[in-house]
């Protein structure tokens, strides 16, 4: 840049700039969030890859709605994939063979649609798991940590709408499962179900209903929270790792512009790159293969994708316990489908206020990150739940594992019912031991030299 | 100290003189322009190639790779520019406790009460924010109706399925059966005459061995059971039997189904037998039901037992 006095050249890009700070003003807010401070650390960056899923969600998603039909109605197929010429099948069946046999460039954007949406959710899960385990959660961020579990609900949501539209064998029989749990709610899961359903399953409403919830609803919602989000994190700043420079009243980091503007820009371009590699390069959900949609029809194994594995496994796992009391049966699916899932979210949404009260009991603002042995007891917890998630998950596998490891289905049964309940603790214990030995080693050494830093936590304010 | 310093503090720079730091400064930075133009001009290449592939007709693979070619150029190109040229820079913003100060608290503290006050809100007038308040939760219920208007409720419909005194016993296409039709440990999915492919009557038919026992809690005609085909977990149709061990098996959860016992509940997570159709031969030695089923076919619900007309 030169400091010369001559009065610098105005280009178009100067004019366009000037014209609209006349008129808005802009130029003060500008210069205060230009230099905005990003703390530096690739764990940063996982909440973007979700962030750029999302934006390539909507996009090849716009395209993929101008061709899909939301119609259970049958017509006769007449498009070039041989096997199911002459066949009668939905109308909605029809317009997602169609996208991928006859749309030039269909196949690419759903199988990178379907893509995206998996490493959306890893990515959220990714985040999330950063998030837990260095404490950013804490004071003043438990909303925006409510937040985030609210869009990994509606992911999952987005998700399990998603690849039930195309009316395919496999995603009825998701929907299939959906409804049956759905039912096990206490006395308004009939009505739930045929409302949604526009009357007895499968009934003809479904796919409108879905593809109203999938392209309008949901997204609108994804998107009024993440900017809910983003726009509380700027109000709020980043969190940082402590250092001699980073404190709980600073925040240390790289610019807006230009470093953090372009940092984001190569990770974007490098989010959509891996989408269009996998999209291109790897089926997924090949619609074709499975067939139409049948009530009375089914193939093994019928896998989901993969964010819902740990809801499958725990319906595969549960014992087939059914009671009637009262007159009121209990369906079987009641415990494992509906409480346990909604004990899970409830847990892990009021986490920020169940850590401050019980683990930490500490109610102050922080700012700066602990790492994973500065609290053992979460540390404990959070790992030993990921493995009782890990372990439900593996069950809703437990036919692919059987097969392939020639071991009786119901001995795998058995041992992932044990090892789901007996793992977690095991793990979670061990974690909680290794964090505990770090810290008091620490603590040692610091003691011994009083002229190192503080621990990680940071000064109490 | 043995232990290395968590936050060691930069290191001095080495005996160069400045001029030759700078001269390797420009030196690097040149290098990395190259490599940066580099990228940006494969990603040009692979996005103008997209264009060919997509006139030549269109090719999924060609797609993505050129696709995932040009936005890996791009990132590259980014990358190396703001890691190299533009470099690493610091900067230091400070933080405020997120809470207002004081001051701001209560100057807005008076604010409210003042304004509302002068409303007539806070004191004599309250009486009118309550039926206001009414009035919004009120028509926050009538939210309700239109969602109410989605569908029908389950009514009965949940208790019965299009099986009935007298309905023949049909396959997939329709096609009436015959008891000697059906050979041993074979399974056919049937329907009632008049409903092929209804999601509620789909119904699995064995053909059972004569050599083993049965203990079956319906009517049935010799050597032929028919159960509801959905399961009475999560739905899925039964569809695999294990004609060796005699066991229906859903390919779902995995839940198995004891065909000579009335379809009692072997292993797997489903809570009760598949229900079991009455049958028997019509005068032209056709199958057909005797009736409906007598319980709900399918998961159940908690007013399940309640009998119908919930």
């Amino acid at each position: 840049m030169t400091t010369t006095d001559e009065p610098r050249h105005r280009s178009a890009l100067d004019d366009v700039a000037r014209w609209l700070d006349d008129r808005l003003r802009l130029a003060e807010g500008s210069r205060r969030y230009w230099r905005k401070a990003f703390p530096a650390h690739w764990s940063f960056l996982i909440g973007e890859v979700a962030l750029f899923s999302l934006v390539v969600l909507l996009f090849t998603g716009t395209f993929l709605a101008f061709f899909y039909v939301p119609d259970t109605r049958l017509v006769v197929y007449d498009g070039p994939y041989v096997p199911l010429q002459g066949q009668e099948i939905s109308a909605a069946f029809d317009s997602t063979l169609r996208l991928s046999f006859e749309v030039r460039g269909g196949l690419v954007m759903r199988q990178i649609h379907h893509w995206a949406a998996l490493v959306f959710v890893a990515a959220i899960t990714v985040h999330m798991l950063r998030v837990f385990f260095t404490g950013a959660f804490r004071r003043p961020r438990e909303l925006n940590w409510v937040i985030g579990v609210l869009l990994l609900l509606l992911a999952f949501g987005a998700g399990f709408t998603g690849y039930s539209l195309p009316d395919d064998l496999l995603s009825g029989t998701g929907l299939r499962i959906g409804y049956s749990v759905l039912l096990g709610i206490p006395f308004v899961g009939p009505l739930i179900g045929f409302i949604g359903l526009g009357g007895e399953y499968p009934g003809t409403d479904v796919l409108g209903r879905l593809h109203i919830l999938h392209v309008m609803l949901l997204p609108a919602g994804l998107i009024g929270l993440v900017t809910a989000h983003l726009v509380i994190l700027v109000r709020q700043k980043h969190t940082q790792k402590p250092s001699r420079k980073a404190t709980n009243d600073n925040v240390v980091g790289e610019p807006l512009f230009p470093h953090q503007t372009l940092t984001s820009l190569a990770l974007f371009a490098f989010t959509i790159a891996v989408l269009a590699l996998l999209g291109g390069l790897f089926e997924i959900n090949p619609v074709w293969l499975y067939g139409p949609y049948e009530p009375f029809q089914v193939f093994a194994p019928a896998q989901p994708d993969w964010y819902m594995g740990w809801l499958e496994g725990m319906l595969r796992l549960w014992p087939n316990w059914e009671f009637t009391v009262l007159g009121l049966t209990i369906p079987s699916t009641f415990l494992p489908g509906v409480i346990l899932p909604g004990l899970i979210f409830t847990v892990v949404g009021a986490w920020p206020w169940i850590d401050a009260r019980w683990i930490t009991k500490d109610h102050d603002e922080h700012h700066l990150l602990q790492r994973p042995r500065d609290v053992p007891l979460r540390t404990g917890i959070g790992v030993g739940g990921l493995v009782f998630l890990l372990s439900i998950f593996i069950a809703g596998g437990n036919d692919v594992l059987a097969s392939n490891t020639s071991t009786g289905l119901q001995t795998i049964t058995a041992i992932l019912r044990v090892a789901t309940i007996a793992v977690p603790f095991l793990i979670g214990w061990i974690a909680y031991r290794m964090a505990r030995g770090l810290k008091e080693n620490e603590l040692a050494v610091t003691a011994a030299d009083p002229t190192r830093t503080e621990p990680a936590s940071g000064p109490p304010r | 100290m043995a232990e290395p310093d968590r936050f060691p503090p930069a290191t001095p720079a080495g005996g160069q003189t400045k001029a030759d730091r700078w001269r390797r400064q420009r030196e690097r930075e040149d290098r990395a322009a190259r490599w940066a133009a580099v990228c940006f001009l494969v990603a040009i290449v692979a996005a103008l190639s997209l264009f060919a592939v997509y006139v030549s007709g269109g090719q999924v693979q060609l797609e993505g790779l050129a696709l995932f070619v040009a936005f890996a150029g791009v990132g590259l190109g980014i990358a190396i520019w703001v890691r190299v040229i533009v470099g690493h820079e610091e900067v230091i913003e400070e933080r405020y406790p997120m809470r207002s100060d004081d001051a701001e608290r209560e100057a807005f503290e008076e604010l409210y009460e003042a304004t509302l006050g002068e409303a007539g809100v806070g004191g004599r007038r309250r009486f009118l924010v309550r039926l206001l308040t009414g009035a919004g939760a009120s028509l926050g219920l009538a939210l309700l109706i239109p969602i109410r208007s989605l569908g029908p409720g389950p009514e009965n419909d949940l208790f019965r399925t299009e099986w009935d005194a007298g309905a023949r016993v049909v396959d997939a296409e329709g096609e009436p059966l015959r008891a000697e039709d059906i050979s041993p440990d074979q399974v056919v999915t049937v329907f009632p005459e008049g409903a092929t492919g209804s999601a509620d009557s789909q119904a699995i038919l064995v053909g059972l061995r004569t050599d083993v026992e049965t203990d079956l809690r319906q009517p049935t005609v010799d050597g032929i059971v028919v159960y509801s085909k959905i399961c009475t977990h999560a739905g899925c149709p039964v569809g695999l039997y294990r004609a060796a061990v005699g066991e229906l098996l859903c390919p779902c959860h995995q839940s198995t189904f004891g065909v000579y016992n009335g379809a009692v509940v072997l292993s797997g997570p489903a809570g009760r037998p598949l229900p079991q159709l009455p049958i028997a031969l019509d005068d032209d030695g056709y199958l057909v039901a005797l009736g409906d089923f007598v319980e709900p076919v399918g998961p159940s619900f908690w007013n399940m037992t309640r009998g119908g007309g919930s």
